[in-house]
């Protein structure tokens, strides 16, 4: 695609092969903690903040937003499949990560009940657990567990809709061998704000697959983190937002290779239209010493459709050992511009359709990637009722 | 019979310093089945009367009129003037990233022709018209003009010129940077349509080998952002040993 980097976006990033001046984990302004006394208020200047419009958290970053509204969660699960609601003491809370900022820490100390969704161990589900997470306007923190057994394989798909100021953390234990699917729908109405920490425990040989797709809400921050809880883990992370007029939608990832053997593939696309659209990605992969034989890939493509939007896109990717089967990052932001539009229109195409063109095509291939035909379905879909909003 | 008719166009663009008359009273009728060459040295206008002609919105036309069978081409947009069968083959086609050549063609014919093709018959259409270029069939699913070398381009531009079948063909320097094998495969192109006797062509270019392939009925040599003399294929011949010398300086002080 055109490397031609729209005013106002940056796409820095780094490679960085041992002894960095300033590691991965160590760019955060406190260490990861259960509880949010431990973070100080940011204010903006923090790397971790940087991008965020703190004024748009609706105090969920300094504690100053109390749990009043209502949020409805749903869940639809085959049979085999645990459901539990559970208190805040539940021994099987927290294994997957801690919160490694100010608002994940917000809502693991806010939260009252959570929700548990366990897989027993070699259960393998031919339906989908679905989850519907529904605001009903006003503040809320939420916790999820999805927990699969050994060798146990699932699909999970997750539907934020509503409006909702939600804090939240997700988090996924998958057994050795396990295999889970997450799909994550940010499906907001325009002034909801979701900021959640997701993060992975991957088991020995387990794979993990995030797709993280992202639409609405008024300021959308999602943390994807994994971790190996042993070797021959594999994550795929997928993710496709459409970011509009005056919307903020940051993504930012973390894959820790702390397990030899292990593999991570991370692909993230976006478009964006409007005044004021601000897409944000990070992408940090940190190989540590011990993570021989990792294999590793990340990339994030932004299309920029109009003026008036920025993409900020930093891939970093930090290498404690040679032993190495492959490490390596890309990130491009392109732009739709009138040229094309005018070549497509000269012959004989309206410019809707042009727009609409261009947008699919940029979508296809990760779309196909997924690989899950009725989430594909739902996904062009979308993009399609995306672009008729907005070009319409 | 299809009639463009172009009377005293003038065309500026917005310059540094504000904008700046291009094209300074265009005259030229183009009927269906004849082919004009328009000849000029580099600057004198031929690009933004093609792109005048198509649309762009960089070229804004200031006074004159063009007219297609009698309706205004000027009130059209881009692609009504492409529907309404004027095709601008480009000098410097465009790439357009995530959009392959098979569902840009497919979607551009089917705005052209009022509906979709027949899938199966599309199918060889295109496959045939590829061939008939040399244009190596995986082509059909890589981006549009990505990657292409200047050759394929001009080759792609012509693929659309044979699909499309529109009424006036504007060929902005489809020669330039061909090599002779090249040349001759994007004239048989050229030819094959030409041949159809449905297309008017207006066939700009610098250079005049391309009309040992393509026989124009009339040759106009434009300079200084109009046309300064028409005449026959013979005036092809005078540019030719001649140059353009006479033009560009006959205009200096116009
Ligand atoms: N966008 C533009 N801004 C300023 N000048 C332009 C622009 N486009 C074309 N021109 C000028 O108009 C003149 C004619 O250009 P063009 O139509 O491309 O000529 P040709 O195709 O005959 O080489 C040139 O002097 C060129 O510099
Ligand atoms: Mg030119």
């Amino acid at each position: 695609m055109a490397e031609n980097t729209p005013a106002g976006s940056t796409t820095d990033g780094a490679i960085q092969v041992g002894g960095a001046p300033q590691p991965i984990d160590a760019r955060v302004s406190a260490p990861a903690s259960y509880d949010v006394a431990d973070f100080p208020v940011p204010h903006g200047r923090e790397e971790e903040w940087r991008f965020t419009p703190l004024e748009r958290l609706r105090g969920l970053h300094d504690g100053t937003a109390e749990a009043k509204g209502g949020l409805r969660i749903d869940v639809d699960a085959p049979e085999g499949v645990t459901v539990e609601t559970v208190d805040r003491q539940d021994p099987r809370l927290g294994r997957a990560g801690k919160p490694v900022d100010r608002v994940a820490a917000q809502a693991y100390s806010a939260f009252e009940k959570a929700s548990v969704i366990s897989v027993p161990k070699d259960t393998v589900l031919t339906e989908p657990v679905r989850i519907g997470v529904h605001g009903e306007g006003g503040v809320a923190f939420a916790h999820q567990v999805i927990e699969l057994g050994a060798f146990a394989e699932a699909l999970v798909v997750i539907d934020h809709t509503g409006d909702a100021t939600l804090a939240a953390n997700v988090e996924f234990v998958v057994g050795d061998g396990a295999k889970l699917t997450v799909v994550s729908v940010q499906d907001w109405d325009d002034e909801a704000v979701h900021v959640a920490q997701h993060t992975a425990l991957v088991g020995r040989d387990a794979s993990f697959k995030s797709v993280i797709v992202t639409f609405g809400g008024d300021l959308v921050r999602l943390q994807p983190r994994i971790t190996y809880a042993g070797p021959g883990g594999e994550a795929e992370l997928y993710g496709l937002y459409f970011t509009d007029d005056g919307q903020h939608q940051e993504h930012r990832l973390f894959v820790d290779h702390d397990a030899p053997h292990c593999r991570s593939n991370v692909v993230y696309k976006g478009a964006l239209q409007g005044q004021g659209a601000h897409a944000v990605w990070i992408g940090d992969v940190l190989i540590r010493a011990a993570a021989e034989g990792t294999d590793t890939y990340e990339l994030n493509r932004n299309l920029v459709l109009t003026d008036g939007a920025r993409v900020d896109s930093v891939p970093n990717l930090e290498i404690e050992t040679g032993e190495i089967v492959g490490a390596g990052h890309a990130s491009a932001t392109g732009r739709f511009d009138d040229e094309q539009l005018f070549y497509l229109m000269a012959r004989g195409i309206p410019a809707d359709e042009a727009r609409r063109l261009v947008v699919r095509g940029f979508f296809a291939e990760l779309v196909q990637q997924i690989g899950i035909p009725d989430v594909e379905e739902r996904l062009l879909t979308k993009i399609e009722a995306e672009l008729e909003a907005s070009v319409g | 019979m299809a009639t463009l008719e172009i009377h005293d166009l003038h065309v500026s663009v917005e310059a540094d310093n504000g904008p700046q008359e291009i094209l300074r009273g265009v005259n030229l009728t183009v009927k269906q089945g004849e082919t004009h060459a328009i000849m000029g040295p580099n600057g004198s206008g031929k690009s933004t009367l093609a792109y005048s002609l198509a649309g762009h919105p960089k070229y804004t036309v200031t006074g004159g009129t063009v007219t297609l069978d009698g309706e205004n081409v000027l009130e059209m947009s881009v692609d009504e003037r492409a529907r309404a069968g004027v095709f601008l083959a480009m000098q410097y086609p465009v790439e357009v990233p995530g959009v392959s050549v098979s569902n840009f063609l497919r979607t551009s014919a089917t705005a052209i022709r009022g509906e979709a093709p027949k899938l199966r018959l599309w199918v060889k259409e295109v496959k045939a018209a590829m061939e008939r270029l040399s244009i190596d069939p995986v082509f059909a699913e890589r981006n549009v003009n990505e990657g292409f070398s200047g050759g394929e381009k001009k080759r792609h531009e012509i693929l659309q010129l044979e699909l499309l079948r529109p009424k006036i063909a504007v060929l902005d320097e489809t020669d330039s940077g061909l090599d002779v094998d090249a040349l001759r495969v994007v004239s048989d192109g050229v030819n094959r349509v030409r041949e159809s006797g449905e297309v008017g062509t207006l066939l700009i270019t610098h250079y005049t080998r391309i009309l040992r392939y393509i026989k124009p009925d009339f040759v106009h040599v434009f300079a200084h952002g109009r046309i300064a003399e028409s005449g026959g294929a013979e005036l092809a011949d005078k540019l030719e040993n001649e140059g353009y010398e006479a033009y560009v300086k006959g205009g200096a002080t116009s």
